[in-house]
């Protein structure tokens, strides 16, 4: 029988969660990395047992965790103890390093900070790690300040993919409140040179060629909060899903309204619909039908809560602006938890799963698309991500 | 022997429980007490200091002998009583909570 595996990232450790293929009893193992805040855990396509996670702190900065044994032990890539000083590994597996033109040495460029100045790049941490859909050792980083790194020695050294940063808006890129982070990031399954990432706040970008160069993918975007609403760059992005079976298709949670597009981003409509407020940060795709998605409506950019203390998952069975509302098994009164942006998943089951993670620290599930939903887990730390892995 | 007390998440991070001992040949400063830690717990490079700009962590401080060192030459000799080893050197984690 099909197993299921959450991946559970808080404000204080990860946990994995686990269960058959019914979804009904579930084992929590963990907390893992206790005290740290895990931003992002996620498993390889190419081999489930191997599972990167982001481990970070105020204190101590980024470690970059690695399991090859399906999230029982773990491991810091290259960071193992050595004997005398002239021992391996280097310890390397958290040093990010901005890439600098090879004329000057210089910074590749400079964004806008808080107050209108340029402000050079500085690496704080990583928020969302995307393994190849290929190769176990390699997987992408999306850090804060904004740039995307690649690995592909199983996470031991990273290179950015400079091109991202360097390609021309980067000095118009600026931090929205959580900082200046590089949070998504789709690989496209038909066309293997496509990949897709997201920025807060600057807006959704696209490479055709597996990261060398990229150009902004925002027209059609509004966003009221700039001084050009439909600006080429700024827009608060706040996640984007795909089908994988439909790379072109693109549903994109943005601070303010739900938006998609059919042609691999060169265009985006809005199909907020009915939605009771279309603020929100998670937004994903049902396995099996290119057309289910589903959101978690939050009352506004300053209320991170959802409205009237009940907490709702909106379900569009055509593709965005036809919305209903599911709340079987939610909280429908004195509710005020947020869903984070890299906080639900789906597995591929039928019927398919869907879950996500509330900053309460509950963890719902749902074993049929929605219709119904039932608590894993009440009171964890605070939830970052959540991730699936459906396992044979 | 160098002794050095690390904190608590650092420790695990490391897989060392207590005081971690050290041999440094030649002086001993906050970078050569650094550099030997990373070198034998390379998990440890980057989570005390900046992995680029070797910089302390701006929320760790450096402690020994009842002083903070944390502002002092990263290449100044640290207190006697650390080279021979009768007082640690502590790495502290700054206090923070709510």
């Amino acid at each position: 029988m099909s197993k299921v595996r959450v991946l559970v990232g808080t404000r204080k450790g990860a946990f994995i969660l686990t269960s058959d293929g019914k979804r009904e009893t579930w084992e929590v193992s963990g907390p893992f990395f206790t005290g740290w805040e895990v931003y992002h855990l996620k498993g390889s396509p190419a081999d489930p047992n191997r599972i990167y996670a982001s481990q970070t702190s105020s204190w101590s900065g980024q470690v970059i965790q690695r399991s090859s044994d399906g999230g029982k032990t773990w491991e810091t890539p290259g960071g193992g103890i050595t004997t005398t000083p002239q021992g391996f590994p280097k310890g390397e597996s958290n040093k990010f390093v901005y890439d600098t033109s090879a004329e000057t040495g210089k910074p590749l460029t400079t964004h806008q900070f808080y107050d209108g100045t340029q402000h050079p790049w500085e690496f704080k941490r990583v928020w969302h790690l995307e393994p190849s859909l290929d190769d176990p050792d390699a997987v992408y980083a999306g850090v804060e300040d904004a740039a995307l790194f690649l690995s592909t020695d199983g996470a031991h050294s990273w290179k950015e993919l400079s091109g991202l940063r360097g390609h021309g808006t980067g000095p118009k890129w600026q931090p929205g409140a959580g900082g200046m982070c590089l949070h998504t990031i789709l690989l496209d399954q038909k066309n293997r040179g496509r990949i897709y990432i997201a920025i807060s706040a600057a807006g959704a970008f696209r490479s055709d060629d597996a990261g060398k160069t990229w150009r902004p993918i925002n027209r059609g975007l509004k966003s009221q909060y700039i001084p050009d609403p439909t600006a080429e760059i700024g827009h608060c992005v706040h996640h984007i899903a795909m089908h994988p079976s439909r790379p072109d298709v693109l549903f994109m949670q943005k601070h303010w309204d739900v938006m998609r597009s059919d042609n691999g981003g060169d265009s985006w409509q809005e199909v907020s619909g009915n939605l009771p407020t279309d603020f929100g940060f998670v937004i994903d795709v049902h396995a099996h039908e290119p057309e289910t998605i589903y959101v978690v409506p939050i009352k506004s950019d300053s209320e991170h809560f959802p409205l009237e203390g009940k907490l709702r998952v909106y379900r569009s069975r055509t593709g965005g602006n036809e919305w209903e509302a599911l709340i079987k098994g939610l909280p429908q009164r004195d509710c005020y938890v947020n869903v984070l942006r890299d906080a639900m998943a789906v597995d591929s089951l039928d019927k398919c799963g869907v879950y996500f993670g509330t900053t309460g620290g509950q963890v719902y599930a749902s074993a049929d698309a929605g219709d119904s939903w039932t608590p894993i887990v009440r009171d964890l730390p605070s939830v970052v991500s959540v991730e699936v892995q459906t396992l044979p | 022997m160098i002794r050095v007390i690390l904190p608590a998440h650092l420790r695990t991070l490391a897989h060392v429980e207590g005081e971690v001992e050290l041999e440094i040949q030649g002086q001993v400063t906050q970078r050569s007490v650094l550099d030997a830690l990373e070198a034998r717990y390379p998990m440890l490079c980057g989570t005390i200091r900046d992995q680029v700009t070797q910089k302390r962590r701006p929320f760790l401080r450096f402690f020994a002998c009842s002083e903070d060192l944390s502002h002092e030459p990263p290449d100044a000799a640290l207190p006697k009583a650390v080279v021979n080893g009768t007082e640690p050197f502590l790495i502290i984690g700054a206090i923070a909570g709510g």
